[in-house]
């Protein structure tokens, strides 16, 4: 592995960027380091910014760990992940649209075939259906990674309903709060219009058939959900409904929410729950979460679903190698974003290469998540290693592989002070009459020395992310 | 407004209410527990006291004898008992973190710390708690969740919904607690008049506080009719049915203004109250206080059914 890449760092002095950072860090006593942690809890738990975890024993409510360091990007350096960002949302979409009509990229042997239509996120039952500005997913999070310093990779992109956007709005919220100088001393862009664009970019594709005022709600699976709190903090910042399926029906040509007044219509359904629980007319027919006939109402325009049913397709391993082809494909522009190189072991040639070279790879599943069922090469021992192989010849098209990455890092309080520490980015990239993205994103951190896994599930903290201004 | 969210709300504000009986109750029960007893030793009222709270039978099955500390942690902690402060707190609370959104950053607030403090004294040694400091806290903590409504909650539905469970709880508490007492303190009915009697009403003031308020409303000596007047008949003390019962009017009459429809729920009130703003006390005691309470309880519930139908489940009448 090569050398990581500090992002404090340029060259043994400290990137003008940091400057301020790094005397704040050196200047705070271990006391009050102490103090200002325990009150960062506190004010997240007061606020009640917790993840809910049942069935484990325990609390059920868990704090994701904050790191009071910031993470800085400079002006030049966003100005570049943005462009990037906007262009691959915007190609991410074109493809949906493309796959669930005219599949023009299949015909043009740009894409394979089966990688689309036996994915399992393929959603036949929306093959033909045209959403509101052809917009697919509405909400894009792309998973971003550093390896040197103007060397940023996609790990993967979110197009269903990506998640941690309330933290990285608390997490400015309270290092404005705790720390009020560091914003004099640093001209931070701010995060705080998120909400009002995200309510504008749902507006923006309600249904033909709404006149007036669109009646935009938020579908949460209820409050035992892990991401509730997420749910219910959009809702109020945006001023909306937040609805459970129970909330919902379909009578007619519409869906309606049972208020204290009688029905009333929905327009615009921003839903937090899978494809699969929607409609169990149209999907499982044991959920419960989700409202009968919904997808009825859906086909014919009488209401907007966001993300739209099927857009999952966009975002697996699988199809994710493709995404610099779609760029060209669709907007005739070179890729600004790199991918990071990937074998699809489905191709027998570069199964091959996976198979003799698992010591070196990160190998994970096409569908999987949250950095479970995965094989990080350099840190695992012959057993795992000679079983992930295995696995791999019973179902080669399960799985793909990447060379392991050297994740950049940022300065992180530890028991000993100050050290780095793995992070990568996730931008929130929104689509509806436009394209928006507010200048951050979360910044999420792996604690544990040396672990490359920043998932929150697996020692993973968060930080506030700034971007600084021109 | 979503008919599940005034439905969290006003089961926020009824569990708040329960809370609070509880806590009161538990601070009546240690008081008395300091009492000299007739026969000579000290006092135990725990039995009534689990008695009031309709969970003597639960307690038994679990504990046995009606031990204090037992009591206090039954009433207090117990997860599993649904009348316990701590279940209290925490359904009102869950309900409170579900409607988020339709409550003020100051009342989710002071509901939120209230229950994280709640989970620190469950962390707590319970040789450090006193008894007297946990029903304490317990009421001013409903008092400080009452005034953060009171003062920054919108006057719209929500609110009233909220106000509904209030009135609709706290007239059932009462009436639960004076029948309670009536019945089951009095060991025969040769007690009445009696100097054990006389501790007992009292005892039923201090559940309500209104023993100051009562001897400044009513002067003189502790007689039934008085405390029964007090606690059913009197507009300015705020436990009384009438009371409560004008709250569940007032905010039946605000919806009904609101929406500009009148719910069943609202008749229903209006007849409750219209009945009681005619009653004497008299009246009361001829027809029987048992008989007369198990009549209110039974059409207060009916007001809850009706705002349930009416309200809650989305269905217009």
């Amino acid at each position: 592995m090569t050398q990581t890449f500090n992002e404090m760092i340029d060259g043994g002095s400290v990137r003008a960027a940091y400057q301020s950072l790094e005397k704040w860090q050196n200047e705070m006593p271990a006391d009050l380091r102490q103090m200002k942690q325990s009150e960062a809890e506190a004010l997240f738990r007061r606020v009640g910014i917790t993840f809910a975890v049942y069935g484990e024993g325990g609390d059920p409510e868990r704090l994701i760990p904050f790191d009071m360091f910031p993470r800085v990007f400079t002006a030049d350096e966003w100005r570049k992940l943005d462009r990037g960002i906007r262009q691959r949302a915007a190609a991410l979409n074109a493809f949906l649209a493309d796959v669930y009509d005219q599949r023009e990229i299949i015909r043009a042997g740009r894409i394979p075939e089966h990688l689309v239509t036996h994915n399992e996120a393929f959603e036949r039952a929306v093959v033909g259906i045209r959403p509101p500005r052809n917009v697919w997913s509405h909400i894009v999070g792309i998973d971003l990674v550093r390896t040197g310093p103007d060397q940023f990779y996609v790990l993967e992109d979110n197009c269903r309903t990506p998640s941690g956007v309330s933290y990285m709005l608390q997490n400015r919220e309270i290092m404005m709060r705790m720390f009020p100088h560091l914003f004099v001393e640093n001209r931070i862009a701010p995060v705080d219009g998120y909400a009002d664009a995200l309510r504008h970019t749902l507006a923006s594709v309600a249904p033909k058939k709404c006149d007036g005022e669109p009646n935009v709600v938020i579908l949460t699976p209820g409050h035992f959900n892990s991401a509730y709190y997420e749910h219910s903090f959009l809702a109020d910042l945006m001023g909306v409904e937040l609805v459970e399926g129970q909330d919902l029906f379909v009578d007619g040509d519409f869906c309606w929410m049972r208020t204290t007044e009688g029905p009333k219509k929905v327009d615009v359904i921003y839903r937090r729950i899978d494809d699969a629980f929607l409609d169990p007319l149209c999907f499982r027919a044991d959920s419960m979460l989700g409202v009968p006939g919904l997808m009825n109402v859906y086909r014919s325009g009488g209401v907007t679903i966001c993300s739209a049913p099927g857009a999952g397709v966009a975002d697996d391993k699988a199809i994710y190698t493709f995404v610099p082809e779609m760029i060209r494909f669709y907007l005739g522009e070179a890729p600004i974003l790199e991918n990071v190189p990937t074998w699809q072991c489905a191709i027998p040639d570069q199964c091959k290469y996976v198979l003799e070279n698992l010591g070196d790879l990160v190998v994970k599943e096409v569908h999987g998540s949250g950095g479970y069922g995965m094989l990080v090469g350099p840190k695992a021992d012959k057993s795992q290693i000679e079983a992930f192989r295995a696995k791999i010849e019973e179902k080669p098209w399960n799985y793909i592989a990447q060379p392991t990455l050297s994740l950049s890092a940022c300065p992180t309080f530890v028991e000993e002070g100050v050290a780095p520490r793995h992070v990568d980015l996730r931008p929130y990239c929104l689509v509806g009459d436009k394209i928006e993205l507010v200048p951050g994103g979360l910044t999420r951190v792996a604690l544990n020395e040396g672990s490359l896994v920043v998932n929150s599930s697996q020692g993973g903290g968060v930080k506030d992310t700034w971007v600084l201004a021109e | 407004m979503l008919s599940r969210t005034a439905s969290h709300l006003y089961w926020m504000a009824r569990y708040l209410e329960r809370a609070e009986t509880t806590a009161r109750l538990l601070q009546v029960g240690a008081r008395n527990a300091l009492m000299p007893d007739i026969g000579g030793g000290l006092r135990n009222d725990w039995e009534a006291v689990l008695q009031a709270l309709g969970q003597l039978e639960a307690f038994r099955e679990k504990f046995g004898d009606p031990v204090q500390r037992n009591v206090e942690t039954f009433l207090f902690f117990d997860s599993a008992n649904p009348a316990s402060v701590m279940s209290c707190l925490a359904a009102a609370r869950e309900n409170a973190r579900v409607v988020r959104t339709a409550l003020t950053s100051s009342v989710w607030d002071a509901i939120n710390t209230t229950f994280q403090e709640l989970q620190g004294f469950h962390r707590m040694e319970r040789s450090k708690l006193l008894v007297n400091d946990l029903a304490d806290w317990s009421l001013r903590s409903g008092a400080q969740i009452r005034g953060a409504i009171d003062a920054t909650q919108l006057r719209n539905d929500g609110y009233n919904f909220m106000g509904l469970g209030h009135s609709i709880e706290r007239g059932d508490n009462t009436a639960r607690l004076l029948d309670v007492k009536y019945y089951v303190l009095l060991p025969s009915l040769s007690y009445v008049g009696s100097a054990l009697d006389q501790s007992q009403w009292a005892t039923l003031l201090r559940s309500m506080q209104a023993h100051r308020a009562f001897v400044w409303a009513y002067k003189g000596e502790i007689t039934a009719a008085k405390i029964a007047h007090l606690l059913i008949l009197n507009r300015q003390f705020p436990r009384s049915l009438l009371s409560a019962t004008q709250g569940s009017v007032d905010h039946l009459d605000a919806l009904a203004r609101g929406y500009g429809h009148t719910p069943r729920a609202a008749s229903h009130a209006r007849g409750l109250l219209g009945e009681l703003a005619e009653a004497t006390i008299e009246d009361i005691f001829d027809e029987g206080l048992h008989q007369f309470l198990l009549r209110y309880m039974s059409r207060n519930s009916e007001i809850a059914g009706a705002v349930q139908s009416s309200y809650l489940e989305g269905v217009p009448e």
